[in-house]
């Protein structure tokens, strides 16, 4: 192989040489040369070693499918693995290695695989992991042998931008079609943005010249008309890899992933030329004649000296031309068919006039290898006869499959044509566009006039909702470019299908014949298509040995939906920041001053309880408890959802919310309020306080706060009451002062009159503590004189720190969640959605008081009424253990009736107060009525423990409303 | 992304709006039978078709019915809820 003269319009900058190693070797190449047309110019035609046998392999494409020929490449401390090697510009420095060896590219040790083919069936994968026993012996084994390139963990960081794009008509695809519709929806009025994965305008206009440089020179002056117009926006080296609903396409950029929302997408992409199969068509040296193409026309590379071209359509005649013009010695054309075509005709003429021997009614035999490890011979089979070439090159020019998988995941249907022997699009959705070989147009005249047509129907159809007519009707098929069956068995095998999986013929039909006789299942069993270049080169070939196996025809099959991205995208163009939000209450920063072992809860994290040095969790636990019943105590509550209700008719509303009255609340006062969904089950419960006549403050539960309140939106909407609703969650903070000595510790920090007579139990006051206006609440929240106060965000921590300060002769402190969830126990506060699950009603939670069934109406209220005339399934009970009991149980263990379940622990813990086990459990009633069940803990022993009437604690309720002597 | 048209701020992104399930007309609870009122909490408009759906434009707050035909993936129309005309049941 070697550098050609140069040409007009090739890649290479023959003034600016790029030194870099490849497998330990330094070799110069151009600048614009890819990775293996540098090693090519070089004299190389061994990129890399297939993915399960281990065979040397060169060319196949040089368009971006050569998975063979992946690199994994350092530069500036960076190893990149899995580099396309035929399409990625070689830079100086590199440092480039072939990813599927080991030992090097030359002695892969793993080269061995090539001769123990026979012994791995298809479908080996699955047969290997038939046995349990060996299951691990594979794994590690599958694990050592398979995987491509190496991530280098210890790259640096990378930030990816991502961006978004807009435009009326996107088109996908910069060859003679796509930049003809590209223009011509431009030349409508329309904003055009162009995609081509290439370097440059004009895909195959510019390669595929049958040696008749006009054929370039007409797409290049489309492709010039279109670099300059005012409204076509084009983007190189670029990949729309995948198509997602209302015309969103990912189009992935060297740098970043460009997010584009266009109003019409046309398709116009071309069509992978498919390989012939027959043995030895893997060989360094076979290759696709397009790849040829590109190689002498894009980087000045002779891929061969002595060129056999095996062909079944007028684009291997117009190759073999290029060849002889590019001043290759082409020794024979090889056609399988028994007649030419008319285009072919024509081109095979000229070829004759040149010397070049052509045969026709051509078997391809076998290519054969040489001493470099390239091909040397290629046997064919012309009748009887047999017939062995010396060269150094083998083409392949036997058809092409269209690149429709954006089309396919757009919802395009599509239909198998008999006479051009290939998938077109049948029906397309709205506003996706097809064109070019797509369509079935191959002659430079026809995809143009294609583009042209469709870029004009795109561009004037913008808004309409119907789809397009139809896709082009065919323009007549002067000649098929497609062979029906190019595909060759050989006793010996080693005819590749797939070049990525290393899958033969004789692979396909057993997959076949063991079952597995369908399109999805032959792909999912035999991995046909599940490589790196997911099938490009080998889903038509393996559907056509599926048609034959199954003696139907492709019309009855479809090809899978590749699904996006159908082409590799980089992860770290996928990557990116989370979007989960975490929120902090103003004391974030002096709860972890103070010791807080964090717990995450909602989108918030509290406390679960402040570290003491030297001193066990429970032991901290139940100081915290002590300080409240005992003393006072503070907690952060600022993650409840904190909404305001206002208008005349707010209390009717939070009447049908909630299941008590709030109509009647008077002016100054709190009630707690239970939710209910439409079949009676709870989900929320907060309290309710009316502030004024027509407006009422309430919190919900930390978890439901933003889900609730919208759901107060759409139920607003719904009843067509209008009431104002306002979420303050992130805009106030909230804590709750509580113990016998709280009002002590408030006291000097305000004016208001903190008596009982002025601010009873469960009222509301708003006023200022501190300078700062608050509202203040009077529950029972943990069952001891408290205040729950809310106050501007931006004023928390100001008077967090005051009241820690005022109460150091109280002995405050603050407690966590989790010596709230202790002193709510001890007062036998349900906690929703702990004491409860999904499917909890109202009635078994044993509160009538909060339910007020003579209401007109609440939500839940109906299904409440046909709930009370039906046995509760379960009903939530207090237990306690003596405290000499040493076993505890644990929320969630099992309640147990002999061989039955009978219930599960919902709450439990021991009371520092009480000084033994207490808890909750949603029981069977039959079997709570018998005052005692067992619990199975951990290990599985059961243990007894007995039902008692909650709360556990001051069950008259003395302590919150009047208060207990500290 | 899908698109969604809201009827307030115009078409945004689908990963802007919730959904709250299908609009179901509630029967009147002071007449309906158990078996009719069990039957509008429980069942659902299984089948794939043509759905009135509720939908809300989040960061707005605005809710609003989208009829979608899910065989094909569309958004048919979006519009403000009106109540019923007089005569129905509203709760």
């Amino acid at each position: 192989m070697m550098r050609l003269p140069p040409i007009k319009g090739e890649w290479i900058d023959r003034n600016t040489p790029v030194d870099f190693q490849f497998e330990h070797t330094a070799y110069t190449g151009l600048r614009g040369d890819s990775i293996t047309s540098a090693l090519a110019a070089n004299g190389l035609h061994i990129f890399g070693r297939s993915f399960k046998y281990h065979r040397t392999r060169g060319f196949l494409s040089a368009a971006n499918h050569d998975v063979n020929a992946m690199m994994q490449v350092s530069a500036n401390g960076r190893s990149t693995p899995n580099v396309r090697g035929d399409v990625t510009r070689v830079a100086s420095g590199w440092q480039i290695s072939a990813v599927n060896t080991r030992g090097g590219l030359h002695k892969d040790r793993f080269a061995i695989l090539n001769r123990l083919s026979r012994f791995l069936p298809v479908g080996f994968y699955y047969k290997a992991f038939h046995s349990k026993r060996l299951f691990p012996w594979w794994e590690t084994m599958f694990r050592t042998l398979t995987g491509l390139g190496a991530v280098d963990l210890k790259s640096a960081h990378r930030t990816t931008p991502k961006r978004y794009d807009f435009c009326d008509v996107l088109v996908i695809g910069g060859g003679p079609s796509g930049v003809s519709a590209a223009l011509a929806a431009a030349e409508q009025g329309a904003h055009v943005l162009l995609v081509d994965e290439n370097p440059a305008l004009g895909g195959s206009g510019l390669y595929a010249q049958a040696g008749d440089p006009s054929i370039a020179a007409a797409t290049e002056a489309v492709c010039a008309r279109v670099l300059s117009h005012p409204r076509i926006r084009v983007l190189l080296s670029s990949t729309a890899a995948g198509y997602y609903a209302d015309h969103w396409i990912p189009v992935v950029t060297p740098e970043a992933i460009v997010k584009v929302r266009a109003r019409a997408v046309i398709i116009a992409q071309g069509a992978y030329e498919q390989p012939a199969v027959f043995r030895g068509n893997d060989l360094p040296g076979v290759l696709l004649a397009s790849a040829a193409q590109r190689l002498m026309y894009r980087y000045s590379v002779a891929p061969a000296q002595r060129v056999a071209i095996l062909t079944a359509n007028a684009e291997g005649y117009a190759a073999a031309l290029d060849a002889v013009s590019r001043g290759l010695d082409v020794i024979a054309v090889l056609d399988l068919r028994s007649a030419r075509g008319t285009d072919s005709q024509a081109l095979a003429d000229e070829l004759t006039r040149r010397g070049v021997r052509l045969v026709v009614q051509v078997e391809p035999v076998e290519a054969i290898v040489g001493r470099t490890g390239g091909v040397a011979h290629l046997r064919y089979r012309v009748g009887s006869t047999d017939t062995t070439l010396d060269v150094d090159g083998v083409w392949m020019s036997v058809g092409f499959a269209p690149a429709n998988a954006l089309l396919h995941q757009a919802g395009a249907t599509m239909r198998y044509d008999v006479a051009l022997e290939q998938f077109l699009p049948d029906r397309l959705p709205v506003g996706i566009y097809a064109c070019g070989k797509v369509t079935g147009h191959y002659s430079l005249a026809a995809r143009m006039s294609d583009g042209e047509r469709v870029g004009i129907s795109a561009a004037t159809r913008l808004d309409q909702t119907e789809p397009a007519p139809s896709p082009s009707a065919l323009l007549a098929i002067r000649e098929c470019p497609n062979h029906p069956y190019p595909i060759f068995a050989h006793p010996e095998g080693k005819e590749f299908v797939d070049f990525d999986e290393d899958l033969q013929i004789r692979d396909v039909i057993n997959a076949c014949q063991e079952g597995f006789d369908s399109t999805e299942l032959l792909k999912r069993y035999s991995t046909m298509g599940m490589g790196p270049s997911q099938g490009k080169h080998s889903n038509l070939n393996a559907l056509r040995i599926l048609a034959k196996v199954r003696g139907d025809s492709l019309t009855e099959h479809a090809l899978t939906t590749a699904r996006p991205m159908y082409h590799p995208v980089p992860m770290a163009h996928l990557a990116g920041r989370g979007f989960m939000p975490e929120r902090q209450t103003p004391l974030d920063a002096d709860h972890a001053a103070l010791g807080a072992v964090w717990m995450p809860a909602a989108n918030w994290r509290r406390p679960e309880y402040y570290a003491i040095p030297g001193v066990s969790r429970e032991a901290a636990i139940a100081a915290e408890v002590h300080a409240v019943r005992h003393g006072v105590g503070l907690i952060d509550v600022g993650t409840l959802g904190k909404i305001e209700a206002h208008g005349p008719q707010a209390g009717e509303f939070l009447d049908r919310v909630y299941t008590a009255r709030y109509s009647n609340l008077k002016v100054g006062m709190t009630r707690y309020g239970l939710m209910l969904d439409e079949s009676g089950v709870i989900i929320d419960d907060g309290v309710i306080a009316r502030l004024t006549a027509e407006s009422f403050y309430f919190t919900t539960t930390t978890g439901n706060s933003a889900t609730l309140f919208r759901e107060f939106g759409r139920l607003a909407t719904w009843w067509g009451l209008p009431v104002g609703l306002v979420n303050l969650t992130g805009q106030y903070a909230a804590f709750n002062l509580a113990g016998p000595r709280s009002r002590e510790v408030l006291a000097p920090l305000t004016e208001m009159d903190l008596s009982d007579a002025a601010f009873p139990y469960l009222a509301v006051r708003e006023g200022h503590i501190a300078g700062i206006p608050c509202r203040l609440m009077r529950v029972g929240f943990v069952g001891e004189l408290g205040y729950e106060i809310h106050l501007p965000f931006d004023a928390g921590l100001d008077l967090w720190r005051m009241l820690l300060e005022s109460g150091k002769a109280q002995g405050i402190r603050p407690f966590g969640v989790e010596a709230q969830r202790m002193l709510r126990l001890e007062k036998g506060h349900v906690i929703i959605g702990q004491d409860t699950d999904g499917v909890t009603n109202a009635l078994e939670i044993d509160a009538p008081w909060a339910i007020k069934m003579d209401k007109p109406f609440f939500i839940g209220q109906r299904s409440l009424a046909i709930l009370a005339k039906q046995p509760l399934k379960q009903t939530l009970v207090g237990f306690k253990l003596p405290a000499s009991a040493t076993d505890r149980p644990r929320e969630c263990h099992l309640i147990i009736d002999g061989d039955r379940i009978a219930g599960r622990v919902t709450s439990v813990g021991v009371s520092p107060t009480l000084g033994h086990v207490i808890g909750l459990a949603l029981v069977d009633p039959t079997v709570a009525n018998r005052g005692h069940f067992q619990v199975r803990i951990d290990h599985g022993e059961l243990i007894e423990a007995t039902v008692t009437p909650f709360p556990f604690f001051d069950a008259a309720g003395a302590r919150q409303k009047i208060g207990a002597t500290p | 992304m899908k698109i969604m048209t809201c009827p307030i701020n115009g078409p945004r992104l689908i990963s802007e709006f919730a959904y709250a399930g299908e609009v179901k007309e509630m029967p009147d609870p002071a007449t309906a039978s158990d078996a009719v009122w069990a039957d509008y909490v429980f069942n659902k408009n299984g089948p794939a078709g043509i759905k009135h759906e509720w939908w809300c434009h989040t960061p707005s707050g605005v809710w609003f019915i989208a009829d979608r035909d899910t065989t094909r993936d569309i958004i048919l129309r979006t519009y403000l809820y009106s109540r019923p005309a007089a005569g129905a049941y509203a709760p």
